[in-house]
């Protein structure tokens, strides 16, 4: 595929690296907030080829594993009413709540279906007006948008039967608070490239001010991500601190214009729980006033859920860096990536997993040396 | 003034990083859940721990897609399998097809040629008569291009709304060759692996045609009956070592099942990897890995060194075997696990996924 | 986080009073929302995320991208070994790669 293929090239990749380990002299610590980055960098096997002391941390850049707890609870307890059909994009069904997930719903009789767009719940609403059909409207500025247009449309087309439940979060907001928390080491930001092609880069060259720390667009491919890795290793040797757009064929200033003004129409913005993290200022979105009969916390007063969270994990302290995973009494003993305790160990993408998996292969190999060759034959 | 939404009347605090908790999926699960069937972790779990203890013997233990057994003097291999495809009709076959191909497969993975399938029905009140009739055709079908009888049957019909249409069990015994010994078990280091053909179709072709997925693609099913493909590669050499067909839960399952019974590390090379552009396409939008999607005509073999050449020019001269490629090799390392070398020369771990895969947003 | 991949537009119509777009992915067609990019043209590629086009891919950025990529190597390969200059300059920066893209302030 055109704009995917030529990113893939692994001698356009030598060449980024050899020019990043010619420039990193010294350790560099940085994060980025994309969950869509770090698979890429898991699936690729990137970070094994930078330099040593460049370290990667994976931050709380997956919006299924930040969703609140409470949160999930209300979508447990709406999906299980008699009469409701509960949509949710797939990788929101393993998240477990205080003491089930969408599963376990689904298993006892609960009508839980996945879809790929949010408009395919509203196409459901629209086939089946005997039900009342929730989506679970979760994800960063990227996705925003796309569950904004269906209580539009819904409201356009006159669908009653439609609600979502909103637990959206915004990526600079949780910048900051990386940022002000006690004993941070990350020095630079890879920006997500998608929720800036959504939103623009406007909201970065604040942040990268006021925190002394380079900004880096990057993209998802394994040249995009090397290429954001190598323009923040360029600004962190100099000493600058400026916001970058590694991402530029997908990435424009100003970001989409028409989904910005959707998402001020329907959305505003709120003060949101991240699960394992805390309440971050002004991070999330929730339906707008003018929306409200669309917000299905409104219609199914689910009220307050009363959650319980297990206090063993210290992921939050492996995704700022501030710990290895080992460095967790857990780690390997009672977690593991067959019997997790943390999102850091459930996916291979996240941090303790994949330090379990490289650990078993004793460490990580390291350098750009190409991969053996395999057994050819015939 | 934003208020707070998701917390019960929780003011905004500075993060405290030491109390940082986050989610981990469930899994003593005291019901069944879906990812039970979906071939991947849950599967083997309910497999090793609820099955094999309640029926407990040594020919089960063995856990290969066929069980070997001696009977009269001879060798047989024997199998069955169900099959609850939804759509009953899908790009390139039906249920039909799978449930024929399927258990000819299973027999195939021990060197056995299939000789004899049973074939039950279990219809829902209200199906269609055409439907069912079309079904057993397609069974009729492929079972006379995989060269088995299907020698006896059983329907049975349940109340509406406690079926799906149509389930389909098969079983099927076929006779193992002499010299032949085909096991997991058997993979060890240097062995070569060889995959048969393109991976990834069957999955995707379903997923086109699923429910609330719903995409237009230029993808058939692989579902074809691999005996006489197998029986290829046995005229090359009689010591192939493991042969999987990988079917829910793709390659990355067959080949950790493999490495866990034999005890060997397997290194897949991905760039050897034949992917074709439209699996690689629809994996890429809705966030799935080619390596767990589930092929209903292929098979990955583990084949000694010396004779991987052999194996091979023997399965591309056949036409199910056409696109074979040699994708891997076992090593001492890293016994029991499988490690993929990236394009790019790193490495990452192909984990047992732990139930069917869902496609994801991030 | 987000998971969006470029395809191509090979027909647009409008659906329901919303226009659609049916993109080719490469062999996987799929209708797409083009609500948030009313201007694309049949025969653009645009970015997917969930069902909608965020943003079209521009190709002139592409193209500069991937020619900076190039002039890495052409230097390189100018200083000989590029592995053993990077061990022998370790601690010296290295001028003359390009800044492009830079955002303003």
């Amino acid at each position: 595929m055109k704009y995917v293929d030529e990113f893939n090239d692994p001698e356009l990749a030598r060449r980024l690296l050899e020019d990043i380990h010619a420039t990193a002299t010294r350790p560099w610590t940085m994060m980025e907030v994309c969950g869509g980055q770090t698979h890429s960098i898991i699936r690729h096997g990137i970070d094994q080829l930078l330099p040593e002391h460049i370290e990667l941390i994976h931050g709380p850049g997956c919006p299924v594993c930040v969703t609140p707890l409470e949160m999930i609870d209300k979508a447990l307890e709406i999906a299980s009413r008699p009469g409701v059909v509960f949509c949710s994009f797939g990788d929101m069904l393993r998240v477990p709540g205080t003491d089930r997930d969408l599963f376990r719903i689904k298993s006892a009789g609960g009508d839980v279906r996945v879809v790929y767009s949010p408009l395919d719940a509203l196409e459901i609403a629209q086939r089946h007006p005997d039900r009342e059909v929730v989506f679970f409207g979760v994800g960063f500025e990227t996705t925003a948008p796309a569950n904004a247009m269906t209580v539009h449309e819904a409201r356009r087309r006159g669908i009653r039967n439609y609600s979502m439940l909103v637990s959206h979060v915004r990526v600079p907001p949780a910048i900051e608070a990386i940022m002000r928390a006690p004993h941070c080491r990350v020095q630079a930001f890879l920006a997500a490239g998608h929720v800036c092609s959504v939103m623009g880069t406007e909201e970065y060259p604040g942040l990268a001010d006021r925190f002394g720390v380079p900004i880096v667009v990057t993209g998802f491919e394994p040249l995009d991500i090397l290429e954001g890795v190598r323009r923040t290793v360029h600004q962190l040797e100099r000493g600058e601190h400026r916001v970058e757009n590694a991402y530029p064929r997908a990435v424009r200033e100003e970001g989409n214009p028409a989904a910005r003004r959707m998402l001020e129409e329907v959305f505003e913005v709120t003060d949101r729980a991240w699960r394992g993290i805390g309440v971050i200022p002004a991070s999330g979105w929730r339906l707008s006033e003018a929306f409200r009969e669309y917000d299905a916390e409104h219609r199914f007063e689910v009220g307050a859920v009363r959650t319980r969270e297990s206090g063993v994990c210290r992921s939050g302290e492996v995704l700022q860096g501030l710990i290895k995973p080992n460095e967790c009494a857990a780690f390997g003993t009672t977690c593991t990536p067959r019997n997790p305790l943390g999102a850091t160990m459930v996916s291979s993408e996240g941090a303790c997993a994949a330090y379990h998996l490289y650990r078993r292969l004793g460490g990580p190999a390291r350098g750009t040396e190409p991969a053996r060759e395999a057994t050819s034959v015939g | 003034m934003a208020d707070t939404t998701g917390t019960t009347g929780t003011t905004a605090e500075p993060v405290n990083p030491a109390d940082w908790t986050c989610p981990a999926p469930l899994r003593d699960h005291p019901v069944v859940v879906m990812g039970h069937g979906g071939g991947g972790a849950l599967s083997a779990e309910l497999v090793e721990h609820l099955f094999v203890p309640a029926y407990g013997n040594d020919t089960l233990a063995g856990l290969a897609d066929s069980a070997a057994l001696s009977l009269g003097g001879a060798r047989l291999a024997f199998s069955t399998d169900s099959y609850v495809v939804r759509p009953l009709f899908f790009p390139g076959g039906s249920i039909g097809d799978l449930a024929v191909n399927g258990t000819v497969n299973d027999l195939a993975m021990s060197g056995a040629r299939a000789a004899y399938l049973s074939c039950a029905f279990i219809i829902e009140e209200g199906t269609a008569l055409p439907v069912v009739r079309r079904v057993a055709q397609a069974v009729g079908t492929a079972a006379a291009a995989a060269g088995v009888t299907v020698a006896t049957g059983d329907t049975k019909v349940v109340d509406a709304g406690h079926g799906d249409g149509i389930f389909v069990n098969t079983a099927g015994i076929g006779l193992i060759p002499e010299g032949v010994d085909i096991r997991p078990q058997r993979a060890e280091p240097g062995d070569v692996v060889i995959v048969s053909g393109p991976v990834g179709q069957h999955g995707v072709a379903i997923m086109s045609v699923r429910e609330g997925l719903e995409f237009g693609a230029e993808v058939c099913s692989d579902t074809a009956p691999l005996g006489g493909l197998v029986q290829a590669m046995l005229e090359a050499t009689l010591d192939l070592h493991a042969l999987r067909d990988p079917t829910r839960g793709g390659l990355g399952t067959a080949l950790n099942e493999i490495a866990a019974a034999s005890g060997t590390g397997v290194v897949l090379d991905e760039r050897a990897l034949p992917v074709p552009e439209a699996v690689s396409a629809a994996c890429g939008f809705l966030g799935l890995d080619p390596l767990y999607v589930a092929n209903e005509g292929r098979l990955v073999a583990f084949v000694p060194r010396e004779h991987a050449d052999a194996v091979l020019a023997a399965m591309r001269a056949h036409p199910q075997g056409a696109e074979a490629a040699v994708v891997g090799e076992c090593v001492e390392d890293h016994p029991g696990m499988v490690v993929a070398r990236t394009g790019f020369g790193g490495t990452r771990v192909v984990d047992l996924p732990l139930g069917e895969q869902l496609p994801r947003i991030c | 986080m987000c998971l969006a991949v470029p395809g191509r537009v090979t027909g647009i119509e409008e659906r329901d009073g919303t226009r659609m777009a049916r993109v080719d992915f490469g062999g996987v067609a799929k209708d797409v929302c083009l609500a948030y990019l009313p201007e694309t043209q049949v025969g653009e590629y645009v970015i997917v995320h969930v069902g909608f086009a965020l943003q079209r891919l521009d190709e002139e950025s592409a193209r500069a991208s991937l020619e900076l990529f190039e002039q890495l190597g052409l230097l390189d390969e100018e200083f000989g070994d590029a592995w053993e200059r990077a061990a022998a300059e370790a601690g010296e920066d290295r001028p003359g790669t390009a800044e492009a893209e830079e955002v303003t302030r």
